[in-house]
């Protein structure tokens, strides 16, 4: 085993046990950090595939910004004292089994299709870290990046509209 | 392979152990200058000019009761001091602070780690220091504690995106997100340090880094009037102690990166010695002098501007924050693309003096408005202003 494997497996583990014990704390705060372990355990995967700039931004935008928001509005709705347990009934445990069993079905087909090789390596030794990412987000992508961001857009003024009854 | 283990081991050895050194020194600079602009003497007593004083501060710290709420999450309690000082000394890795030092095995570059990515990474750690302000405001179980730690996660959350917008003119004019790149293309002359072609971006930083490190006037978290000590209050002995070194940290991490992204770096003005190769062990003994100087000369900024303004309302920090300086970061980073888009594909320049003197122009023109509409009472009113 060369030294990428072993620091991939290493990481690996380390999202999947983080990830277990986020959904497991009955405490919400807990929970919000081991999901800022299993994010920066992600981040470092993404190194490992030579996508520094995807890792950056991982940390950047959810562990600095985000799961911050998160633990603000634990924080503000004082939830962050252990609570009783709200596991749903049968119902709720077959919609998560049945999602679940989905998501496995999605990656072994993903694992048929076989691993990408390294063309992600590739393109940043030749475009450098960013354009790697910019290019195609702001050519071929450039329709699907601009409805994204009219979402985004009627989000934010919903949650303003539902805010402030009164403008 | 070994040769860059080595290095980078001795690097990491020699830059913690000077910021340690520095912090120690920095708080007691903080006393002595508080003191002089108060008319008093502040701590002389230990050793000459009181330098011994942070070692003995420290002493005391250490040997000092370690008090630990009842009703306080005690893993998280621990765990906060350690998660706001470990950012703040991370982000300092990725900083250069001195041109290559020639060995005999090869060139070593003076930095700790120069990503290629080196500019995002400080923005992505800079965000991370508020986990431990947050955790240690939650974890206590004081109410106190926990406002400090609610207005220091809004404070970092609405200041960090006008810092960012505001470098994003930095990345435009190096047109990379590699630091040494940043300082190079900042080399050629004095007025081509950033803060000539973007005196505004520096203005909006700077505001923002005063927020990021909770000083004053945005030391809202910790607020002695109203919240006691803030996230801080139930820490005693030596994990208050290191929130202590994490704010001076901070300090000196901030003060690096204005440094870095306007100031030229480890550029010496009036001269282009130091930038070019051959590298001596001369230009590096001379570039981290310089880098030493100017970080030294926001540090005393920092300590100048916290006795010299108030603190501001909670109230007035968010409106500052959302309506002032994110509509401005915006509005500044569209002014400067199409003015940069302009004088390089319209005017065909290539950036050098010439190109970054019109840019100051440019600035000037616009810093006027602005700063007439910021002045005070038409902004950032007081509550009788604005009933």
């Amino acid at each position: 085993m060369d030294g990428t494997r072993i620091l991939f497996d290493g990481f690996a583990l380390l999202a999947m046990g983080s990830a277990g014990l986020c959904i497991t704390r009955r405490n919400p705060v807990a929970s919000a950090l081991w999901l800022v372990v299993t994010l920066f355990a992600l981040a470092a995967l993404f190194v490992l595939l030579d996508a520094q700039f995807i890792a950056v931004l991982q940390v950047l935008v959810y562990a600095g910004a985000i799961m911050v928001l998160f633990l603000f509005v634990i924080m503000l709705l004082n939830l962050g004292r252990a609570a009783p347990t709200d596991l749903k009934g049968p119902l709720g445990l077959g919609v998560g089994v049945l999602l679940a069993g989905l998501l496995l079905v999605q990656l072994l087909v993903l694992r048929q299709a076989g691993p990408a090789t390294g063309g992600a390596a590739r393109a940043t030794v030749e475009q450098g870290i960013i354009p790697t990412v910019a290019r195609p987000l702001f050519t071929a992508y450039l329709v699907p990046f601009e409805i994204t961001s009219l979402l985004l857009l009627a989000a934010i003024v919903g949650a303003v509209v539902l805010a402030k009854r009164k403008l | 392979m070994s040769f860059f283990l080595a290095a980078s081991i001795i690097k990491i050895v020699v830059v913690f152990t000077v910021i340690m050194v520095g912090v120690a020194l920095l708080t007691l600079a903080e006393r002595r200058i508080c003191a002089w602009m108060q008319d008093r003497l502040g701590p002389n007593r230990v050793g000459p000019q009181g330098l011994l004083q942070p070692a003995a501060d420290g002493l005391k710290n250490l040997v000092k009761e370690e008090t630990l709420p009842a009703q306080a999450d005690q893993v998280l309690f621990m765990l906060a001091p350690i998660m706001s000082f470990v950012p703040a000394l991370l982000t300092f890795a990725v900083i250069p602070f001195a041109t290559p030092l020639p060995t005999r095995w090869g060139d070593v570059e003076m930095v700790v780690a120069n990503l290629p990515v080196g500019f995002l990474y400080i923005l992505a750690f800079g965000s991370l220091g508020v986990y431990g302000i947050v955790l240690a405001g939650w974890s206590s179980n004081n109410k106190y504690s926990l406002l400090g730690g609610l207005r220091a996660s809004a404070q970092m959350i609405s200041y960090e995106i006008a810092m960012g917008m505001s470098t994003v003119a930095v990345l435009l004019i190096a047109g990379n997100v590699t630091l040494t790149d940043v300082i190079a293309k900042q080399s050629p002359s004095l007025f081509t340090w950033n803060v000539f072609p973007l005196s505004l971006a520096y203005f909006i930083f700077i505001v923002a880094a005063f927020a990021e490190t909770n000083r004053l006037p945005f030391d809202l978290p910790e607020a002695e009037g109203e919240l006691i000590a803030g996230y801080h209050t139930e820490y005693s002995a030596m994990k208050f102690s290191m929130f202590y070194i994490a704010e001076y940290s901070n300090m000196v991490t901030a003060s690096a990166l204005m440094t870095t992204l306007f100031f030229g770096g480890w550029d010496i003005p009036f001269t282009t010695w130091d930038n070019t190769p051959p590298w001596t062990t001369l230009k590096t003994l001379a570039t981290l002098a310089m880098f030493s100087a100017k970080v030294m000369f926001f540090l005393f900024l920092y300590i100048w501007v916290r006795w010299t303004l108030p603190r501001f309302r909670y109230d007035q920090l968010m409106a500052l924050g959302w309506k002032v300086m994110l509509p401005l970061a915006l509005a500044y980073v569209t002014v400067i693309a199409t003015a940069i888009w302009f004088l390089h594909d319209g005017l065909g320049w290539t950036y050098d003096t010439r190109f970054a003197l019109a840019l100051f122009a440019l600035n000037l023109v616009l810093a006027v408005p602005l700063f007439f509409v910021l002045d005070r009472g038409r902004i950032v009113a007081g509550a009788v202003a604005e009933a």
